[in-house]
């Protein structure tokens, strides 16, 4: 099978789930928009909370029907979890948008704010792991 | 009716994230490490999603309304500031400290490991940060 065929159907998957949200509800698929919706009790809020179920009933169905293995853990260090957390967390309520919201659902629809915010997060992700893989690891023990 | 569309919406969702290696955090990191062992795949999850919604988003929103809703609530301001741009690069060096954003952390709680659970958590606290310095 080509190799790249379950990270494109994935990437279709995830588009038609976008699709229908806008269709059915109206709503933008941006998960940081629906995960702050639902924690801060915005009013007609059930739909909200029950897309989150879904993130989480998905990936176990899959990896139980498909009989794929779950992805190993992450190598590194807790803090660094809790730091890429909180820089996300920051990141995405300033900035209005992850990757979905922006990425998939923003340039879905031309949005020219979309784009630019795209653009910037891919490339201070790709100067972070730049930085930490390529400068920083010179300089630890 | 509408919790149910969610519930079926976020399903797929979460079965792309999966199936696509996003809930990875080993294969999101070398995406993002373009001068190292760069792994190519993940361009394909947003490149497969955004031909989706390029192509269907503009039928959609030449409906007069959504099928179970009043209106479509999309986001009123087109102006790029420096909020949106400063946002946007926090949260994609957040990104690159460790790999997730946030749905296929939400995604990965189901695999159970300790370190996501603590990358959520800091997530949340840093939305409400955010929200309470910074409203708007």
């Amino acid at each position: 099978m080509f190799a790249y065929t379950t990270p494109l159907v994935g990437g279709l998957l995830i588009g038609v789930s976008a699709v229908a949200l806008l269709l059915f509800l109206g709503r933008i698929a941006g998960i940081a928009g629906i995960l702050w919706g639902a924690v801060s009790a915005q009013p007609d809020n059930a739909w909200r909370w029950t897309f989150i179920l879904g993130l989480l009933a998905g990936p176990l169905a899959y990896h139980f029907v498909a009989a794929v293995p779950n992805p190993p853990p992450s190598p590194l260090p807790w803090w660094q979890a809790v730091a890429g957390g909180l820089l996300v967390g920051i990141g995405v309520r300033l900035g209005s948008g992850c990757t979905s919201g922006h990425g998939v659902c923003g340039i879905g629809r031309l949005s020219p704010r979309s784009l630019v915010a795209t653009l910037t997060f891919m490339a201070t992700g790709i100067a972070t792991v730049y930085l930490i893989r390529h400068v920083l690891v010179e300089f630890l023990p | 009716m509408k919790a149910l569309v969610g519930l079926l919406c976020g399903m797929l969702f979460g079965v792309g994230l999966a199936m696509s290696g996003m809930t990875d955090t080993a294969k999101v990191l070398g995406f993002l490490d373009v001068t190292g062992q760069w792994i190519p795949d993940l361009a394909f999850v947003m490149g497969g999603a955004v031909l989706v919604t390029l192509i269907a988003f503009r039928f959609v929103l030449r409906m007069q309304k959504p099928l179970l809703n009043r209106r479509f609530s999309l986001p009123g301001t087109s102006v790029i500031t420096g909020r949106l741009v400063g946002g946007a690069a926090i949260f994609g060096i957040g990104w690159g400290v460790y790999g997730y954003c946030p749905g296929p952390a939400i995604s990965a709680l189901t695999y159970l490991d300790d370190k996501t659970f603590m990358f959520v958590a800091a997530m949340l606290v840093g939305m409400a940060l955010s929200n309470k310095l910074a409203p708007g």
